[in-house]
């Protein structure tokens, strides 16, 4: 009799945690991976397509499937790698190329024919213009990713280095701003 | 009994904060009067000396200028409008250097004074300001362009506002000046004392304030003797409401949190302003300047500058108008050859060394110190490991462990850096000073400061790059589903037609033409949609 009491007692609660578990299943149902929106979120969204994967996205999926290394993303560099690397768990490893310093892409628009060309390629619509009128890049959503540089039939597409404006600069660490000891002199 | 309890259970003030320290003080230039600033060859005035947003320019290349005319225009609510420090023309609008540690320039307007000084006469001053609307007296100081003379430089007007849920109940005047070397403050409280209590009033007014109270450290009894001899002397002032508070010499009490602190007791909580707690902090300068604003009408177009350092043959504390250049300033102060000289722009603790020397006195600079170079680096040495000793813990007047955020900052951990409250730190330089390994800890924090900014900035551009691209990526997709769409829908037309066709063929010759026109056209009509 104890015994049967133990049992059923016992499988009710079972019974009641697996109800409890498959509502909640249902309930608080996620789409998808969650992990790819974790990575995602840390990579640049250059959408520059340097990892080989079409863009990051892609490229997140394609981690959590662990078909591709966490060391691919250059813009995002190793800070990018590390968060990456911990939220697998898996070891870090050096991303082999340097990240660039930040570019813009520049249409030399006297040479621009308009064909369009550039705007199709752009990941992030940052380029502005109609057939045969020229184009223009909108500097502040340009990712400098050079995916517009290739399709120019005209090569009228340069990369340029990024301004550096006043409101953007920050103290570099000590011990790297031997910069200022030139300066001075020179300023004099 | 009970009472004489009371008497002890009742909050004292402290008079002090804690952590700080006591550095020499060198305050050379504390005897020597304000001198007035020749008119320089040409004005140089930057379009942002403040803390917010950049201004617009109002007057264009070839235009003629009046002593006091605004010349560019604040743009949003934290900011402060420009106004041309003599009369003459404008020569041109262009990128200069200005004093900031970078060496990179803003965009300046430069003027070429003609040397009359004919002064605009637009604003009427208002010499009965106690009968004057509060609001009236804060849009004077908003136009006059007057900022927190301190070195903060934050627009005035908008600390100076009357919130029903914050009313504030006490202004404080910041006369402590505890940077070693600047005597500015000490100086115009000697020479200007009328005229600070009078801007002192002016803001007691403005906020419907109570309470006033001038703090000054030990090191300036003569100030103190100065200014507590004019409220007696003044008149139309209600003074009996009016204090002055000596406090002891102590570095770095004339930082706003650190002397409320010292004043009340209170603590600010991090984040907040004093306006939170009911209080109204401005420097002795800034109330110069609003004295000037509301009874001269005259807008903010000089300051004063103490001008030292031990490569200066005379050093002294000068008046000059915003845009000198800062070359013009050491030459009529003996100093013409400036190799081998670093300079300083402020105190030697909280300033910046200026790595191009072409810039203009902007409305932040205080002080400017030319040192020799074999002093600037003697102190320096090279940086040794943290031997844990505790001297930054001790000094450090936010309460900060520094040593322990120092080693975060320095292994790019800055999420850790700020569970070691990063932002808390006021920069004071103290942690630094009192170092025996000479570990630069202030630079470590404004590095990893920038940092964090740059991250955020990144981050924010990622979530935009994000959006966007999301939105092209639905686009072409959409935009082909439609395309195959219509492609079915062509497909099936086609098939309908022709099998319509082959239908009537036997019946009429010229209808099934028609109708295959107006298939024909049909399909038209969709592609091009």
């Amino acid at each position: 009799m104890g015994i049967l009491a133990a049992i059923l007692s016992l499988g009710g609660v079972a019974l009641a945690a697996g109800i409890v578990l498959a509502i909640a299943s249902r309930v608080f149902h996620v789409e998808g991976d969650p992990m790819v929106g974790k990575i995602d979120a840390i990579l640049p969204q250059t959408q520059c397509g340097q990892c080989g994967y079409p863009g990051c996205k892609p490229y997140a999926e394609a981690v959590t499937r662990g078909e591709a290394d966490v060391n691919h993303c250059v813009p995002g560099g190793e800070r990018a790698m590390l968060a990456i690397a911990d939220l697998m768990g898996v070891e870090p490893k050096q991303v082999e190329e340097e990240p660039a310093p930040p570019m813009l892409a520049f249409i030399r628009e006297d040479e621009c024919i308009g064909c369009t060309l550039c705007i199709k390629a752009c990941p992030v619509d940052a380029i502005i213009g109609a057939p045969k009128q020229y184009h223009t890049v909108i500097e502040d959503h340009c990712t400098g990713c050079t995916l517009c540089v290739e399709p120019c039939p005209v090569n009228c597409i340069d990369m340029v280095l990024k301004p550096e404006v006043l409101e953007e600069w920050t103290w570099s660490a000590p011990g790297t701003h031997k910069k200022i000891e030139t300066g001075n002199k020179h300023a004099a | 009994m009970l009472r004489k309890l009371l008497e002890h259970l009742k909050p004292t003030t402290p008079g002090t904060f804690p952590g700080g320290m006591y550095p020499p003080e060198h305050k050379i230039t504390a005897t020597s009067p304000i001198s007035q600033c020749p008119l320089p060859p040409v004005l140089i005035l930057p379009l942002k000396q403040h803390i917010g947003e950049t201004c617009t320019p109002l007057v264009d290349v070839g235009d003629s200028v009046l002593l006091g005319q605004k010349i560019a225009k604040s743009q949003g609510y934290v900011s402060a409008s420009i106004h041309a420090s003599s009369s003459g023309k404008v020569v041109k609008i262009e990128e200069h250097p200005i004093p900031h540690p970078s060496g990179m320039g803003r965009p300046c307007i430069f003027i070429e004074p003609d040397g009359k000084d004919t002064p605009d006469e637009s604003l009427e001053p208002m010499p009965d300001y106690r009968n004057t609307e509060p609001s009236t007296i804060r849009e004077r100081i908003r136009i006059c362009g007057i900022v927190g003379l301190g070195g903060a430089v934050f627009p005035s007007f908008i600390k100076m506002v009357r919130d029903q849920r914050n009313p504030i109940d006490t202004v404080i005047l910041n006369g402590i000046e505890c940077e070693p070397y600047l005597t500015n403050d000490h100086r115009l409280m000697l020479e200007k004392s009328e005229e600070i209590l009078r801007g002192m009033d002016i803001i007691m007014h403005a906020v419907n304030a109570k309470h006033g109270i001038i703090a000054i450290e030990d090191n300036k009894l003569d100030a103190v003797e100065g200014i507590r001899k004019a409220l007696t002397e003044m008149h139309g002032i209600d003074t009996c409401n009016i204090e002055v508070r000596v406090l002891p010499t102590r570095y770095p009490q004339g930082s706003e949190k650190q002397l409320i602190y010292a004043l009340t007791g209170r603590e600010i909580p991090a984040g907040r302003l004093p306006l939170h707690i009911g209080l109204l902090c401005q420097n002795v300068g800034t109330a110069n300047a609003v004295h000037n604003a509301v009874c001269l009408g005259r807008s903010l177009t000089e300051r004063i500058i103490t001008v030292s350092g031990d490569a200066v043959p005379q050093p002294g504390n000068v008046c000059a108008r915003i845009g000198t250049p800062v070359p013009f300033l050491f030459a009529r102060h003996g100093l013409h050859d400036m190799d081998d000289v670093h300079v300083i722009h402020g105190g030697p603790m909280m300033g910046e060394r200026l790595s191009k020397l072409d810039v203009p006195v902007v409305k932040s600079t205080n002080g400017l110190l030319a040192m020799k170079r074999d002093t600037f680096y003697s102190e320096q040495a090279v940086e040794e490991p943290c031997i844990r000793c505790g001297h930054c813990v001790e000094v450090c007047p936010s309460g900060l462990v520094p040593n322990e955020l120092a080693w975060h900052c320095r292994n790019d951990q800055f999420d850790r850096g700020q569970e070691y409250d990063l932002f808390d730190c006021i920069e004071c330089g103290c942690c630094s000073y009192v170092c025996p390994s000479h570990i630069p800890l202030v630079h470590y924090f404004r590095y990893a400061k920038g940092q964090v900014a740059k991250i955020e900035k990144e981050q924010e551009f990622a979530r935009i790059s994000k959006i966007r691209s999301g939105a092209r990526d639905n686009r072409l997709a959409r935009e082909q589903a439609e395309r195959a769409a219509r492609r079915s829908r062509a497909k099936q037309q086609h098939k309908a037609a022709s099998a319509d066709k082959a239908e009537t063929a036997g019946k009429s010759e010229t209808k099934p033409a028609a109708k295959e026109t107006q298939n024909t056209n049909e399909n038209n009509e969709e592609e091009s949609t």
